[in-house]
């Protein structure tokens, strides 16, 4: 009796050794997402906001200039400005997905399926 | 307030040697010093610091490896093995701007990366490359990317206007980022060194919260320059995979 009593901690210790190592392994994981997600608070609410405005700005500029070229002000301006507001908003959009600093559509397309899936 | 003690006046630019070709002024200026200064001290950093170029490193050939490696590690991971004729432009972005925020923390010096004209320059160098690059590599392909897969075809000439401002938006968060941060940073830090003296007694406040900034100063310098290469590192990554 005594005898199964000390093999037991002996028979589950790989068993106990894979679950430590996984929560370990979780716990970091969490942990590097966490850093990653807040890294500074202040410089992520900078960045989105600089996403957002950069592609208004863009937009805006691109616009005055095609009105100035083609003579239909301000009507191209008004339009680019809100073509401009929505790259802002994907950008915004974008970044936001991952908190990483990844651009563009598949990478992020792909991940986006396997989150859903999952 | 008196000129010179605006937090603001240590971003004035100061010609040091005036000089005119035509009409343009391209003086040697303060911020000319600093950039010079700048590559002379990465220069002579990585170039005395390898000089032996021992088997087993000492202290100087160390900290100059654990950059090249830092770099070299984070090209891989982000752009792959094609991004390896591309890792002498990463990394001296990287030294450059580190070392110029970097020289920004001491006192009296001048930080060249707080101005949007140098950063915006750099940003606009990295843009122009890395379209060409894109272009010189996949040819009229280049242009797909535009064009969001899986989207139907209808909705191109709404996505495609859209994507292409997102995309000339790059250059502009590349640099403002760095610029702002720079910027903001060192006012703060002249304002908050401003209340010292003004408070008197309770002046100790101020200057304890100004060491914790110039801590936080430093760490943002390099976070800095890992982000605007890093972010550099993505756009190639982009150029050369189209995704």
């Amino acid at each position: 009796m005594s005898d199964s009593k000390q093999n037991r901690p002996i028979n589950s210790l790989a068993k106990r050794i894979e679950s430590a190592r996984k929560k370990a392994q979780e716990l970091s994981r969490d942990k590097k997402d966490k850093k990653i997600a807040s890294g500074s608070t202040l410089g992520l609410a900078l960045r989105i906001s600089l996403e957002l405005i950069s592609a208004i700005i863009i937009g805006i500029v691109i616009g005055w200039l095609l009105d100035k070229w083609l003579d239909t002000k301000p009507w191209l301006m008004i339009v680019l400005f809100f073509l401009g507001a929505a790259a802002g908003i994907l950008n915004v959009f974008r970044m936001a997905n991952d908190f990483g600093y990844t651009v563009g559509y598949k990478k992020n397309s792909k991940k986006q399926v396997k989150k859903y899936r999952n | 307030m008196a000129a010179g003690q605006s937090p603001l006046a240590q971003f004035e630019i100061k010609r040091w040697i005036p000089i005119e070709i035509g009409n343009l002024d391209v003086s040697f200026t303060n911020s000319s010093t600093f950039m010079v200064l700048t590559v002379v001290f990465t220069s002579a950093f990585l170039i005395l610091g390898m000089r032996r170029n021992a088997l087993v490193p000492g202290r100087w050939q160390s900290i100059v490896e654990l950059f090249y490696v830092f770099i070299a590690n984070l090209l891989k991971d982000t752009v792959g093995s094609q991004g390896r004729p591309y890792f002498p432009f990463v990394f001296t972005v990287f030294m450059f701007v580190l070392v110029g925020n970097l020289f920004g923390m001491i006192p009296y010096s001048f930080t060249f990366t707080s101005h949007i004209v140098v950063t915006f320059t750099m940003a606009l160098i990295v843009f122009l490359g890395v379209t060409i690059i894109a272009i010189a590599k996949h040819k009229l392909r280049f242009f797909t990317f535009f064009m969001p897969p899986g989207v139907p075809i209808v909705m191109a000439p709404l996505l495609v206007p859209i994507e292409i401002i997102s995309y000339l938006s790059r250059p502009i968060s590349l640099s403002v980022r760095l610029f702002a941060n720079m910027l903001a940073g060192h006012t703060l830090l002249k304002v908050f060194a401003g209340f010292v003296i003004s408070l008197g007694m309770f002046g100790v406040f101020p200057l304890a919260f100004v060491v914790a900034l110039t801590g936080l100063e430093i760490v943002i310098a390099l976070l800095q320059a890992f982000v605007f290469t890093i972010l550099t590192c993505l756009y190639l990554n982009d150029a050369l995979h189209l995704h």
